[in-house]
Order: structure tokens, then sequence, then C-alpha cells
């Protein structure tokens, strides 16, 4: 009777195993009937915006003249905010995780998480009254100094809410997605790669290069990833400090808009057409971040062979 | 191209807890010098203070001289990155850089410090120092593919290739051999054989018999307990450790009636 021992599937440890897979299996699921919901309903909403005559659609152009100056205005800002930010949280998670003494490594680590606890309007607030106040003097001397690039033509805007504060303003909240990532990261890398560079004569800025940062990168690009998504949504922060407008080249002058302020600027007073049109800037804003996430992925798979997983 | 160490009074310590204490010992140059003892006893703790690899770990510090041909590691201005660009090491676990290929693991010593070397250079550099790690004819025709697809005695030669292309002085080795398997483990050991016509090596086992076979000579380091510092108990010529020991307790350790 061993072959019916052998086949017998009873155990106490069956049934747990039954319960774990079943409920992995339906979290696993409930994420794609989200992700799916969502998408049908920004679809469904959408379609009168996308079917209807180029006249009834704000401006009177069409949807697309409507909504690429926005989806132009969205990726200035999130651009800004990335360049701003990625070099310094990278540079504090260094120095949080390999520079700094111990005790102010654990201090500066809860600063900087303090900054992600901050309400977006806050950030929106401080942008609007005092970082747009205090920088348009900068802006002035960008404007006489270097206007003669497209990005800092003159005249700079008067009361400093441009695209270009908006962008510093989204660089701070997206620091601390960075920071927290690549920190975690760095802290991770093996410690046998730190010490085959330090025992071949690496300096310790040598040894990042060689061992921690290429460890890291995968994480660092899935961290900045997190913080383009964070720049890409956010509405608050946007919507109080820039002065929006028409698509202008100038990051300096008012200007420019995004579809998450879009949005929430007009969505209180809109119906009918106007609501459609909204909802499908929204999905367009939906699939930019897809996109998005999609190339980070392939950046990440395309090194798999030197990822070290091997 | 191969120097000689020499410790003077040598204590190591983690804190306050002193690690490591009173070594004194002298290695030959062009020489095979193996460490042995029980785990804990302090021998790989003593090789990483002899290129300052032990200074990675918080809180480990020294006291003493270590000197090399007779210039102290420890002196004033001395730097441990020269020290370690001087004395090269390889670890227990095989750690070739994972995103880098075969030959730029080889070069990654060579190029740090800013230093520029042409591609003809860099050529014969990863063919000389593949052949000095008996590589070469396994990775001649994947010098481009990453350094982690080999198997780990291959890996663990690479690490070897990767140490004597900067030309240091001494290679020291933390039981290199202690995560390959006995033909991989075979391969290193006739490594170091020829190894010890240029460069000092001194490695740490915990297999006696590798140290019999490969070394000149042998020091024992014991430790008298949990809590207690690790000594050296006995140093001399690999043949007499193993065959007429002083102390009684390395008699005990050789023969196996111990730990």
């Amino acid at each position: 009777m061993t072959a019916t021992s052998l086949t017998s599937t009873q155990g106490a440890g069956r049934t747990g195993d039954k319960i774990f897979s079943g409920a992995a299996l339906a979290a696993g699921c409930l994420i794609l009937a989200v992700l799916f919901g969502v998408a049908l309903f920004l679809v469904v909403q959408a379609i009168p915006a996308l079917t209807a005559p180029a006249a009834e659609i704000q401006g009177g152009a069409g949807f697309f003249a409507y909504i690429w100056p926005i989806v132009i205005g969205t990726l200035i800002a999130a651009v800004i905010a990335l360049v701003i930010a990625t070099p310094i949280a990278i540079g504090v998670a260094l120095f949080i995780s390999h520079f700094a003494p111990r005790g102010l490594a654990a201090g500066l680590g809860y600063v900087v998480d303090l900054l992600a606890a901050i309400p977006s309007v806050v950030y929106g607030a401080w942008g609007a009254t005092f970082l747009a106040r205090e920088i348009s003097p900068a802006y002035n001397w960008l404007a006489d100094n270097m206007g003669w690039l497209p990005i800092f033509q003159g005249p700079a805007s008067a009361t400093g809410k441009t695209i270009l504060t908006a962008g510093i303003v989204l660089s701070v909240m997206v620091l601390p997605i960075i920071t927290s990532l690549s920190r975690e990261i760095f802290l991770q890398t093996p410690k046998l790669h730190e010490e085959a560079a330090l025992a071949l004569g690496a300096t310790r800025w040598e040894m990042i290069k060689m061992s921690v940062l290429p460890f890291a990168r995968p994480g660092i690009i899935s961290a900045v990833m997190l913080g383009l998504g964070r720049a890409l949504g956010e509405t608050m922060a946007v919507a109080l400090v820039l002065s929006s407008g028409a698509l202008t080249a100038s990051l300096i002058q008012s200007g420019n808009q995004t579809i998450a302020a879009e949005i929430a600027l007009n969505f209180p007073e809109a119906s009918g057409l106007k609501v459609s049109t909204l909802i499908a800037a929204g999905l367009v804003l939906f699939v930019i971040t897809l996109a998005v996430n999609m190339i980070a992925r392939w950046i990440i798979t395309r090194h798999k062979e030197f990822s070290g997983a091997n | 191209m191969s120097k000689r160490i020499d410790v003077k009074d040598l204590n190591v310590y983690y804190g306050d807890f002193l690690a490591v204490e009173d070594v004194s010992i002298n290695i030959e140059a062009k020489s095979v010098t193996a460490f042995i003892g029980p785990s804990g006893c302090g021998k790989s703790t003593f090789l990483r203070t002899l290129n300052r690899m032990h200074e990675v770990i918080p809180g480990a510090r020294v006291e003493g001289e270590v000197l090399l041909d007779g210039d102290n590691l420890y002196g004033n201005g001395v730097d441990p990155v020269t020290v370690r660009s001087q004395i090269g090491m390889v670890f227990q676990r095989p750690n070739p850089f994972p995103t880098m290929s075969i030959r730029d693991n080889v070069l990654a010593g060579v190029k740090l410090n800013n230093k520029k070397i042409s591609k003809g250079e860099a050529d014969v550099l990863v063919e000389r120092s593949l052949k000095g790690a008996n590589l070469w004819n396994e990775v001649k025709d994947r010098l481009d593919k990453p350094g982690s697809g080999l198997s780990g005695g291959q890996q663990q030669r690479l690490c070897i290739a990767r140490a004597i292309a900067v030309e240091p002085q001494v290679i020291l080795m933390d039981e290199p051999c202690s995560a390959l398997d006995p033909i991989s483990t075979l391969a290193i050991e006739d490594l170091i054989n020829e190894l010890k016509d240029q460069y000092t090596v001194v490695i740490v086992t915990h297999n006696m018999q590798q140290a019999a076979r490969v070394s000149d000579k042998t020091a024992f380091f014991n430790i008298a307990g949990t809590g207690k510092p690790g000594k050296l108990i006995e140093f001399g010529d690999t043949h007499t450790i193993f065959s007429n020991p002083v102390e009684k307790a390395t008699e005990d350790y050789v023969s196996g009636r111990f730990g």
C-alpha cells in the first residue's frame, strides 16, 4: 500500500497552501481588475470628447489641439523636477548610506522621510507665496543674461509663478521618494563587492562607482520612475503655484499647464462634454504614465545579463 | 616584485574588545605562509590587518606595527588605498563584479586612480593576468561575457587574475577554496604554488591538508575560550608544525584531537 500513501494528497499543510495560493491569486487578480476598471471608465467616459466635432471642444479646434499643449506642459514640469531631484537624491542617499557617521545618517534619513509626509497643498502654498516671490529676481537675471536661450526668454514673470517654479516645487516633493528608495538599495549592496573594490586599492568614491552604483542601477531607475509618476500626477501644488496659460517655450514666463492641474481647476464647474474632455485628458495622463513605466522596465531588463542575478 | 612582512606586537580590537593579542610574525618574501586554527581564533581578522581591510568593519582598530619591507603600514600619513594596491586580497567567496565583463573585471584595479591604459596594453595585461591565474584557455573566447556566468572555481581564479593584474607585492587569501569543489580547489592550489615564484602569499585555511600541501611556513592561532583574545601559538616550517610541533596545543590541533 505504499503506492496509495504516495498518491494521497491529504495532509495538514495542504489546506494552508491552498488558502495561501488562493489569497495570493485573488490579490493579484484584484490589482488587474482595478486597473482594468479604471481604464474602462476612462475610455467610456472619454469617448464623447474623442468623437465630438472639433468646434465643440474647448478651444474650438478639436481634442488633439486641446490636449497636446498640456501634455507638453506636464512633461516639462516633470522633467524639470527629475533633473533637479535625481542628482540631489542620489547624493543624499549615498551620503546617508556610505559617508555619514551612523548617528547623523539615521537622523538625516528620518528628516528626508518627513519631507514625504508634508501634504501637497502645503507645498503648493509655500511655492505660491514664498518660493515664487523669492525666486523671481533669479528669473530676471536669467532673462537678462541667458535670454538668448529660448527656455530663458524674457520678460520674466513678475510674480515668479512659472512652470520652472512649479518644477522646483515638484522636485522637492519627489526628492524623498527617490532618496528613500535609493538609500535602501545602496545599503543592500553586497559587502563582498564593496570589499572586492576596496581590496584592489579603490578610494571610497571609486568603490561606489565600481560596486554600489552598478548594483543599484535598476533600483535607481525604478526610484526615478516612481518619482516621475508622482511628478506627472501631482495636482494641488502645480494648481496653486503655476499661473497657467498657453504653451510657451520660456520656463520663466507665466504660461503652460499640466494635465492634472487642468483637470483639478476646471472639473468643479464643468458639465456635459467638458467633463468628458477632462476625463479624456485623464486618460492621456494614464497612458503617459503607463508608457513611462514600460520604458523603465525595458531599460532595466535590457542589461539583465550583467545584473548579477545569474 | 615581492616584499616581506614583519609584524611587531600587534593587537587588534573591535571597539573595546581585544580580538587578537600580541602577534609578532615574520613573513618571508616569495613564500607561502598559511594561517591555521579553529573558527573564531582571529586568523582572518589578523589577515585583514595586513592590508588594512579590517578598517571596513566599524570599530576595528589595531595597535602595533606591520612593516612591509621596513615601511610601517600604520605610520603617519600612510593611505590605506595605497597599502591595498600593494597588498592584494582574495576572499572566501568569489566576488567578481557582476556588472562587468571578464575583461573589465581583470582591468578593474588597473583602471583605478584615473590611470589610463591603451587598448593594446590592456589586451596584453588581460592575457598575462588570466594566464597567470590559469584561466586564459577557459575564457579567452568570451572575454566580453559577464564574470558572474563562470563556475565558482573559475570565478575565484578570475578574482586572483584581478588581484595580480595590479602587480601587488603580497597576495592575501582568506579561505579561498572553502566555497569550491575539490577539483577547483586543486586548480587554486596549483596556482598558489606558481604564484610564490613572484609573490609573497599568505593564506588562511581551515583545511589542514591544504596548509600542508601549499605552504612553506605555517602559523597556528588558537583561542583560550569565548570572549578571550586569539593568539599566535606557534609559527614555523610547515613540515615541523605538522610532524614535530613544539606546543602541545598545536599537536592536538593538527592531529585532530582538538575541537
